[in-house]
């Protein structure tokens, strides 16, 4: 993933270095509010810590080995701006010190792996564990899933990178005059082996290491979680259980919607619909309603069938009360079952 | 863990590791980009690389070749390094890539593998395109060879980058050897104790359990400096010393440097 000199125009090379220069700012600004001191010396080590495990070997199913970036854990444990700075550093390092990756190209590799693939990480990472415990199993999970996302965003960047040169560079014979596949060669043969190996190691690496620290060292968790040590699961109750509400609002909102959809779901016809229906192998019309349907379907008629209230002339109105009432019914039933089991273990305790 | 991996994880510790001590080595020659400000040798150097980025044509690329070699030679630096070091890993890795070009690239036949056809268009391309990295990494590469790294960023001062980042990068390239070493130790310990083979499954808990430590310890190490940083008095202003001098020869090889990028660029259209 590292793109050598040569392979990219020095238009594309321009383009990616004032992407990557408005990441680096940005991410420096953001540092520079909080305590920066602190986090020069962290970052720096962080860089290295990630330079290192590059060069890790991981055995991976299927008897081949890979290695990780080391973006996803800089992501969890610094959060997007601190990873930008310190994977950027690493692959720096990289290309200046040991050719891998170009100078001209830095920008670029910074720009997928430090800049996309930090906020990639970072954002899916947050969004899977939520407010899950520090020790949740969810955020081994997140982690995993995170690391193999985000690498291959970073690969995919790279490939269609790759693949617009022919395209865009060429000279007047039609001669690509740098990376010589275009889109459709460029993407699956980038792809493949991330979406294989490279994206697994990533993965393995990030779900160990969050394994790791949720034993070892929880606080270093903390910074991107958004949950306190001691609360072990949810550390902000209050804030989740009104996601909950707005969702459950929204959703009661868009039930109208179901009235676009035309016809009615297969299997729930009324006795009414079947007998409009045609019969599709039956050369005989006359028993188009099973007996036994007829006699059990008015077994119990509904208060509002349809989800239409007759008192209610507005159909989607009609849906959202429906909605409502259907909510109000389960919320009751919910409280009155816990307050049965609160006063049941109260009088054991007694 | 299987003496394999373990093995190829620790020979490529110490191969990474003894390429930059040889760095270092060939730094203190005495040879002529080693005589330069090493302010020129940044600029001067990256130049040509922009150089061989914007050149069009095979001839004009292979003549920033030959200037590269020229002044490898000229640094004490021989071919048979470059060619280890960079051009045969250059030649593979690019190789492999641009290989089918010679075969997909849509143009006049010239020659036949079988069922198969070589185009000129594709045979123009992957020259090109091995050409150009081969060029690139050898100029970069004779950089950062006769160089040592406290001078090279010190030096990427010139080109504005900010004290902060400076500080980082020298920061952490010098944390990479000590981590290097720590993983190295982790490794060699582990091998002492380890008799026949470990399941694969096993072996990669082993590899994220060491990287775990080895995080744990990096972060450890990341507040021991902050804190001793600290207590010397750092307040987040960073001053960066600069004892470099420009000498009537730096100047001219400067504007020599510039006038040969230039020139490439004007007859690589």
């Amino acid at each position: 993933m590292h793109i050598p000199d040569g392979y990219l125009s020095p238009s594309t090379c321009a383009t990616l270095y004032v992407g990557a220069v408005a990441g680096w700012y940005s991410a420096l600004r953001r540092l520079k509010r909080a305590l920066f001191t602190r986090v020069i010396p962290l970052i720096s080590v962080f860089a290295a810590f990630s330079f290192v495990v590059m060069m890790f070997n991981l055995p991976l199913p299927g008897g081949t080995t890979g290695h990780a970036l080391g973006v996803t854990i800089a992501a969890i444990v610094l959060g997007p701006s601190g990873a930008i700075l310190a994977i950027s550093i690493a692959v720096a390092i990289q290309a200046l010190f040991f050719g891998d990756g170009g100078i001209s190209t830095l920008g670029a590799n910074c720009f997928n792996m430090a800049i996309v693939g930090s906020l990639v990480a970072y954002g899916t990472y947050r969004l899977m564990a939520m407010d899950a415990g520090i020790r949740s199993k969810r955020r081994v999970v997140a982690a995993a899933v995170a690391g193999y996302l985000a690498i291959n965003a970073a690969a995919l960047l790279a490939a269609i990178e790759f693949g617009i040169q022919p395209a865009l560079f060429h000279d007047a014979g039609g001669t690509p005059l740098y990376a010589p596949y275009p889109l459709s060669i460029a993407v699956p043969a980038m792809m493949i082996g991330h979406l294989t190996f490279a994206g697994l190691a990533e993965a393995v690496i990030a779900a160990g290491l969050v394994a790791y620290l949720q034993v070892a060292d929880p606080a270093l968790l903390l910074n991107t979680s958004g949950v306190s040590l001691e609360s072990g699961t949810a550390g902000t109750p209050t804030g989740s259980v009104r996601r909950l509400w707005v969702a459950v609002a929204v959703l009661m909102l868009l039930t109208p919607l179901g009235i676009l959809a035309a016809g009615t779901a297969w299997g729930e016809w009324s006795p009414a619909t079947l007998a409009q229906s045609t019969p599709v192998q039956s050369s005989d019309p006359s028993p188009l309603v099973p007996a036994g349907l007829a006699r059990l379907s008015s077994l119990w008629t509904a208060p509002f069938p349809a989800y239409a209230p007759g008192f209610v002339h507005s159909r989607g109105f009609g849906y959202l009360l429906s909605a409502m009432f259907g909510v109000g019914v389960l919320l009751g039933l919910s409280l009155a079952t816990r307050r049965l089991i609160t006063n049941r273990r109260k009088g054991l305790e007694t | 863990m299987s003496r394999n991996l373990l093995q190829s994880t620790m020979i490529g510790f110490g191969r990474r590791l003894t390429r930059t001590m040889l760095s270092e080595k060939i730094a203190r020659e005495h040879g002529l980009l080693q005589s330069l400000d090493p302010r020129v040798r940044v600029v001067g150097l990256l130049a040509l690389v922009l150089a061989v980025t914007l050149s069009r044509k095979i001839s004009v690329v292979a003549a920033l070749l030959a200037i590269a070699i020229v002044l490898a030679l000229s640094s004490k630096v021989s071919p048979v390094t470059l060619a280890k070091r960079v051009w045969l890993i250059a030649l593979g890795f690019t190789g492999v890539i641009a290989l089918p070009a010679l075969f997909v690239t849509p143009g006049r036949a010239i020659a036949s593998l079988g069922s198969l056809s070589i185009t000129e268009q594709g045979l123009r391309t992957a020259t090109l395109l091995v050409l150009r990295v081969e060029t690139a990494v050898t100029l970069t590469t004779l950089l950062m060879l006769c160089t040592p790294w406290a001078q090279v960023l010190k030096a990427l001062r010139v080109l504005h980058l900010p004290k902060e980042a400076v500080t980082m990068l020298a920061m952490s390239y010098r944390y990479i050897f000590l981590l290097v070493e720590t993983a190295g130790q982790m490794f060699e310990s582990r091998i002492s104790r380890t008799v026949g083979g470990l399941p694969r499954a096993e072996q990669r808990r082993m590899t994220t359990r060491t990287a775990g430590v080895l995080l744990s310890k990096s972060v450890a190490l990341g507040n021991d400096v902050y804190l001793a940083m600290e207590s010397r008095g750092f307040r987040g202003d960073i001053q960066v010393l600069s004892d470099f001098r420009m000498r009537s020869l730096d100047y001219v090889v400067l504007l020599l440097f510039l006038v040969a990028a230039a020139a490439a660029v004007w007859m690589g259209r």
